[in-house]
């Protein structure tokens, strides 16, 4: 690599470094970096001053993977800790340098455990080339020098020098064939629970969010898009608001929505809501959540369905099971309701387009961005900016980042901000997927699990976002997250001998995505209160009823008993309050819940008391993982008591947190977490326990109340007291 | 013209009347550390202090305010981020994406100058602000931090 190289791609990158964004912006001529700054590697630079800048690749969104993925960089690298700083590369820099970062993408749990290893060789290399550039100026073998905290030293003729010191004749090194990595358990800046190392911008206001961008000369767009996915704008009349204060410009976006163009957000916003728009609203405009449900119903019956897994034959068994249990089960949509809108800045010419905005996938948004802008990807760079909150929503489409793009192109040159209205954004979302799942068990004479028979219908989220993933017959594998047969990411934690869960696809016109914690969080649901359910059916403890199936299933059995011993199984609760339990393996990781609720006699529901395990394998920063873990609860309880987005006249109808409520510290349980890393892999953390939030608290309920929740959110159940 | 007195400063601002106070904040005065989440008063993202009083400024018209009233926003709450919240908060590293987190301190530090040592119940009813990353349990820990030392009576 060339130094010139080297340098223009520092330079880009601290422009798009979110905490110095706009110092970066207003200064990228060559004056505004310190001299010369040579990077080792794609993965660390190393200024005169011994910071080191640590490059990160995948997108902090509030998950801490940005520490982390520093964390694991600097462990390899034996670097001062006191001195890290991160960037971003952009995804432009990535495509120029034939994908030096690897993938940019921020789902799936995958920001750490992807890029353990590509980061930890990265560091590692970077600290043989420093060694190695200390060694050839002393004029002794690389074997004998030692590293600490930023400084090179050779013990046997007591010299001693630093990273920033050898750094430029570092980065001239061709980089090293091998490397060898450390043992997790030497790890002393990995591993640790070390604090964040973006949390002081969070407290005075200086962090910069998307939305907080401000670029000379901008301008700030808002939007309408159809409210009926599918429909079209038929006319609007733009001079109705041309002449309010502040307007620009009126533009149509694409085929569905209208954009108004002004000097201040508030007043687009405002001018947008007064403009007159005719929709054609298609074919979708007579489609409600009834409609929905009653085509995913006869999907339950269907005689055509993709199998997930297999096992026995579940038809034979359950004719000749002593007792059969039944039970249908179902998830609504869901918007992820990220707390700061969507939203993204674009600059257009006929040669070059730029994007600024948060995203969990750069190089989508490069994508989105290229294709909306009519040039080529190279022409276009993306800048991504602190997430307001991510939770799958911006990583897999990026409808924002067009709509930016295409208003920008009718003002070439201006930057345009486009910021959506909450009401904007919960009507438009990527919504969690809808389903129904039909639960049938065949019992023997002692009451043992023979058969279980799982119908899942409903909507599959890669044949609406991203056909191309789904399996050559047509199936869906996400659909079978945390139920698949083996496997090193989701495998279901029992043994039944008669065994079918299958899929019958229905795809209605609401657009899913990817939801944190995805299809593990209706299948942990279903699974998980079934099994409660055929338990109590068979008379039995439901914990005693699920180790009976678990033993060839030893990581997620230690975590559900590793709940089950600190909540006090096998002890009586307090007066009043009930347990419940649940397990799943998702994102790689073994995650159970106990819970411990009460319910009033108006039916009223409180969760006292939940302790939650998590085996990831390896542990990169504990407390870090004890917020995702704390967090999940938050996100799946709002779920599960709350969380439901219904369909009128072919639209989404919920449209602020006041008809899409959401948890708030009021009903906040106290989270106990048990962190139990037992080696040899490493998995996520930031969506598997979100699944079991809700069922161990559902099954807690019935232990309360015996009234079993099987429509999800709760709130559809009558808890009172008859 | 508007006047408003926001961090001590006197701002002159050109706003049609009906403009929350949120969006002058943002917009026209520069200050993008207050978040809108909502616009209906619902998340509490936006929250500033007016008299040292917690507001919603997203739905607070900028004709509501009266230029002797002071303003006080997250840029404004410590020069150093030396405000007792902010220094629990760093310490318990509350935040996760931090989006909510003005909005929350904010919030936090006006609760502790009424009630400098709020038990566990009224922190739960007084705080309303909605964090979908799920920091609460950190941010309960956090006020109680702040009010256990005693020296939050002042922001």
């Amino acid at each position: 690599m060339t130094a010139a190289l080297s340098r223009r791609v520092f330079l880009a990158g601290s422009a798009a470094t979110a905490g110095s964004l706009s110092l970066g912006f207003h200064l990228p001529s060559a004056t505004a970096a310190p001299a010369a700054t040579p990077e080792i590697n794609a993965w660390v630079v190393v200024r005169p001053d011994e910071t080191v800048v640590i490059r990160i690749a995948r997108s902090e969104m509030g998950q801490g993977t940005l520490t982390g993925l520093a964390q694991l960089v600097a462990e390899e690298l034996g670097c001062d800790w006191s001195r890290v700083t991160t960037e971003y590369p952009t995804p432009g820099q990535n495509l120029a340098r034939n994908r030096a970062w690897g993938d940019f993408s921020t789902g799936g749990s995958r920001g750490i455990r992807e890029s353990y290893a590509a980061v930890r060789q990265g560091g590692a290399a970077a600290r043989t080339m420093l060694v190695q550039a200390a060694a050839a100026q002393w004029g002794v073998p690389p074997a004998e020098c030692r590293v600490e905290n930023g400084v090179i030293s050779h013990p046997a003729s007591g010299r001693s020098t630093s990273f920033g010191r050898v750094a430029p004749a570092a980065a001239a090194l061709a980089p090293p064939k091998e490397v060898a990595l450390k043992d997790p358990k030497d790890w002393t800046i990995a591993g640790k629970p070390l604090l964040r190392l973006d949390t002081a911008q969070k407290l005075d206001g200086s962090q910069v969010y998307g939305i907080d961008l401000t670029l000379p000369g901008m301008l700030n767009a808002a939007i309408r898009d159809c409210p009926v996915q599918g429909g079209t704008v038929k006319s609007f009349d733009a001079a109705a608001v041309s002449g309010m204060p502040g307007v620009r410009k009126v533009v149509q976006v694409g085929d569905s929505g209208v954009a108004v163009v002004a000097d201040t957000f508030w007043r687009a916003k405002t001018a947008v809501e007064a403009l007159p728009i005719v929709w054609d609203e298609g074919p979708n405009a007579t489609v409600s959540s009834e409609t929905i449900a009653a085509t995913l119903r006869e999907g339950l019956d269907a005689e055509e369905a993709f199998v997930g897994n297999k096992a026995g034959d579940v038809e034979a068994a359950l004719k000749g099971a002593a007792r059969i249990v039944e039970a249908t089960y179902s998830y609504p949509f869901q918007n992820h309701a990220t707390l700061e809108p969507m939203n993204a800045t674009a600059r257009w010419t006929p040669e070059r387009c730029e994007v600024w905005t948060p995203t969990q996938n750069g190089e989508a948004a490069l994508a989105a961005a290229a294709e909306a802008s009519g040039l080529s990807a190279r022409a276009c760079e993306v800048y991504k900016i602190h997430l307001g909150g991510g939770f799958g929503r911006r990583g897999a489409t990026h409808d924002w980042v067009r709509q930016a793009v295409l208003i920008a192109r009718e003002l070439p040159g201006t930057p345009v901000k486009l910021i959506w209205t909450r009401e904007e954004d919960m009507t438009h979302g990527r919504y969690h997927p809808v389903t129904q799942c039909r639960m049938r068990a065949g019992l023997d004479k002692d009451g043992n699990l023979t058969a279980l028979r799982m119908r899942i219908s409903g909507q599959s989220i890669l044949a609406a976002i991203v056909p191309g993933r789904l399996a050559p017959d047509g199936k869906d594998p996400v659909t079978f997250q945390g139920l698949n047969p083996g496997g090193p990411e989701a495998a279901i934690g029992y043994t039944i001998p008669n065994l079918l869960i299958d899929h019958a696809m229905r795809n209605p016109h609401v657009i899913p995505g990817f939801w944190r914690g995805v299809n593990t969080n209706p299948n942990a649901i279903y699974l998980e209160s079934f099994m409660d359910e055929v338990a109590h059916a068979a008379g039995q403890d439901p914990l005693a009823f699920r180790r009976k199936l678990m033993a060839k299933h030893p990581k997620h059995l230690a975590v559900l008993d590793a709940v089950a011993e600190r909540i006090g199984w096998e002890t009586k609760p307090p007066a009043g309050v009930h347990r419940g339990l649940a397990q799943i393996m998702g994102f790689g990781s073994y995650v159970a819940a106990a819970a411990e609720v009460s319910v009033s006699e108006d039916g009223t529901v409180k969760i006292h008391r939940i302790v939650a395990a998590t085996d990831p394998g390896i542990a990169v920063n504990p407390q870090q993982i004890d917020a995702q873990i704390a967090g999940s609860f938050v996100y799946g309880l709002s779920a599960a008591l709350y969380g439901e987005c219904t369909v009128k006249d072919g639209r989404i109808e919920q449209t602020n947190f006041d008809s899409y409520p959401v948890m708030r510290l009021d009903e906040m349980p106290a989270v106990e977490t048990i962190l139990m890393p037992s080696g040899g892999f490493i998995g996520g953390v930031g969506e598997p326990t979100i699944a079991v939030a809700a069922p161990a608290v559902l099954n807690a309920v019935f232990a309360a109340t015996g009234k079993r929740v099987r429509q999800i959110p709760l709130k559809h159940t009558d808890l009172r007291r008859a | 013209m508007i006047r408003l007195n926001v961090n001590g400063s006197v701002h002159e601002v050109e706003a049609e009347p009906d403009t929350p106070l949120l969006w002058v904040i943002r917009e026209q005065v520069g200050l993008t550390g207050t978040k809108y989440g909502c616009g209906i008063a619902q998340c509490g993202a936006c929250t500033v202090h007016l008299d040292g009083q917690a507001v919603r400024a997203c739905s607070l018209p900028v004709s509501a305010v009266e230029a002797g009233q002071k303003i006080v926003t997250i840029e404004g709450l410590s020069p150093d981020r030396s405000h007792p919240v902010q220094r629990a908060w760093a310490e318990l590293d509350v935040p996760q994406c931090g989006f909510c987190q003005s909005g929350m301190i904010m919030a936090a530090a006006a609760l502790l100058r009424q009630t400098p040592k709020p038990s566990e119940a009224e922190i739960r009813r007084e705080v309303t602000n909605i964090c979908r990353c799920g920091t609460y349990n950190r941010v309960l820990a956090g006020i109680t931090l702040a009010a256990e030392r005693g020296e939050a009576g002042r922001g």
